[in-house]
């Protein structure tokens, strides 16, 4: 197995760097594009509900039929991977980003508005900075929820830490199927714990 | 003192709330003239705070309208309302995430003065709600005492000098000594000022000493509106009556006491 990785540390490299890419821009794109309907939801109540309601569909089907449900649509590789991990985040991006504001204490956006700030300032200002941990909670499941998924995406030919498993399984090389199966698993729980730790540390900012 | 637009008119004013029967607040008729400090007594769940949060749009009422210095508030935007009146509420609300310096500088930001006004502002306003500068301007609003956090909601709502204020049971919190004492800035405050103060409290002590005049209200109407001595000497129904019989009574128990 360390002969494996001695003889061919580029594909190992080349296959954790490929995921991290995946995961990369999923997450960026994620993230603008949950913040954006987030904004719109807190603006509109409705769109909120509907939003949650729709994604929620999408995220209870099984990965592996979204992608093949997106092959005729956007074809092979990587951009269709990165497109269903996008809609899979916003469910839990969402989710956690509109429950988060919503708790904030009702009192505090009452004085907000009666001092005379803007839907967009108590947003901003008040809601915003008090919900940190409830949004950041969500990125953190997005964030770990995408190193995982991403590994399916190597069915589609999407690269990543999965074309290692898929290739290990295909030839029975047990060298490639323990590589990615540590690689993936290690990621995942290296993720976790940094963000873990951003989180608790948000977490005792004052309140 | 009079003017020629009285500050806030109160035109038929109902409420009434989605899950309930009856109007929370019910045909309020009212004309306050700027200048005065007005007390609105009354006891739990009587449409007090309901009243208050109309004048600064935070509710619409249902039927009748709400003029201030002569201009119908529903043709006027919500926020440029809010800027113009200070509000104390009732759950104090302080930003928790700031410190007591932010809070009280909060408005003053929004409107963009400079920062050594703010900082100069900021310190007279706690040193006027008794908080020392120095020693709280820095801390978080979960390291002080619900009085104390209380007086920050003062200060907070003085911040840009508003004409109309509204409290909604400001001193709630406060023991009796300092109350006493924040009684009388408050009153020298909107003495000073020509300021029209409309003043929340369930106290009777509190909204006979610090009212021109009284608002007496239950469930949702307006008893009695009258300067206090006027309520004391004529109670206008039973309920003003018994009101009164409880003060008096809760100053007996106390004068036997020293006997
Ligand atoms: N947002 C709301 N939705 C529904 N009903 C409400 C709402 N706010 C107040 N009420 C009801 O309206 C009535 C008047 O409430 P309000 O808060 O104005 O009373 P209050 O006089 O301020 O009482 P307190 O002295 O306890 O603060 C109460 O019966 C209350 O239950
Ligand atoms: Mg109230």
């Amino acid at each position: 197995m360390l002969e494996f990785a001695a003889k061919h540390p580029d594909k190992l490299i080349d296959a954790l760097l490929e995921h991290l890419e995946i995961v990369l821009i999923t997450l960026i794109i994620s993230l603008l594009l949950a913040a954006a309907l987030t904004v719109i939801s807190m603006k509109i109540e409705p769109v909120s509900r509907i939003l949650i309601q729709f994604f929620s569909v999408i995220y209870s089907v099984p990965s592996l039929a979204l992608f093949a449900l997106l092959i005729p649509v956007t074809g092979l590789g990587m951009k269709t991977a990165i497109i269903v991990l996008v809609i899979y985040n916003q469910y839990l991006l969402l989710r956690n980003f509109i429950s988060g504001l919503n708790e904030v204490d009702p009192a505090v956006v009452e004085a907000a508005r009666g001092l005379g700030m803007t839907e967009m300032q108590i947003l901003m200002k008040i809601r915003l900075p008090l919900a940190k941990r409830a949004l950041f909670a969500g990125v953190h499941l997005a964030a770990v929820s995408t190193i995982g998924i991403a590994t399916i995406a190597a069915s589609i030919n999407a690269g990543g830490l999965g074309t290692l498993l898929f290739d290990g399984l295909r030839t029975m090389n047990t060298d490639k199927i323990l590589w990615g199966s540590i690689l993936s698993a290690g990621l995942a729980i290296v993720v976790n714990g940094l963000l873990g730790g951003i989180e608790k540390r948000i977490g005792r900012v004052r309140q | 003192m009079t003017s020629a637009n009285p500050a806030i008119i109160f035109q038929n004013v109902c409420k009434k709330f989605e899950n309930s029967r009856t109007n929370a607040v019910d045909h309020v008729d009212v004309t306050i003239q700027e200048g005065e400090f007005i007390t609105i007594l009354g006891s739990s769940g009587c449409g007090k705070t309901t009243l208050l949060k109309m004048v600064n749009r935070l509710y619409e009422p249902d039927e009748g309208k709400i003029l201030l210095f002569g201009e119908d508030i529903s043709t006027v935007d919500a926020v440029k309302v809010r800027r113009r009146i200070g509000y104390v509420i009732q759950q104090v609300g302080l930003f928790p995430h700031m410190t007591i310096g932010e809070n009280v500088a909060v408005v003053p930001k929004l409107l963009k003065w400079k920062k050594e006004k703010i900082d100069a502002r900021v310190k007279e306003l706690l040193t006027l709600v008794g908080l020392e500068p120095e020693e709280y301007e820095n801390r978080y609003p979960s390291q002080l005492s619900g009085g104390q956090q209380q007086r920050v909601g003062l200060a907070r709502a003085l911040a840009i000098d508003p004409k109309i204020m509204l409290l909604d049971e400001p001193f709630g919190a406060i023991d009796a000594i300092n109350r006493l004492n924040l009684q009388d800035e408050l009153l020298r405050i909107h003495g000073g000022l020509g300021k029209t103060f409309l003043f929340v409290t369930h106290d009777i002590h509190e909204a006979f000493k610090m009212g021109d005049r009284v608002i007496i209200m239950n469930e949702g109407e307006i008893c009695q509106f009258d300067t206090p001595r006027h309520i004391a000497a004529h109670p206008a129904n039973d309920f003003v009556e018994m009101l009164i019989r409880s003060a008096r009574e809760q100053e007996q128990i106390f004068f036997d006491a020293c006997q």
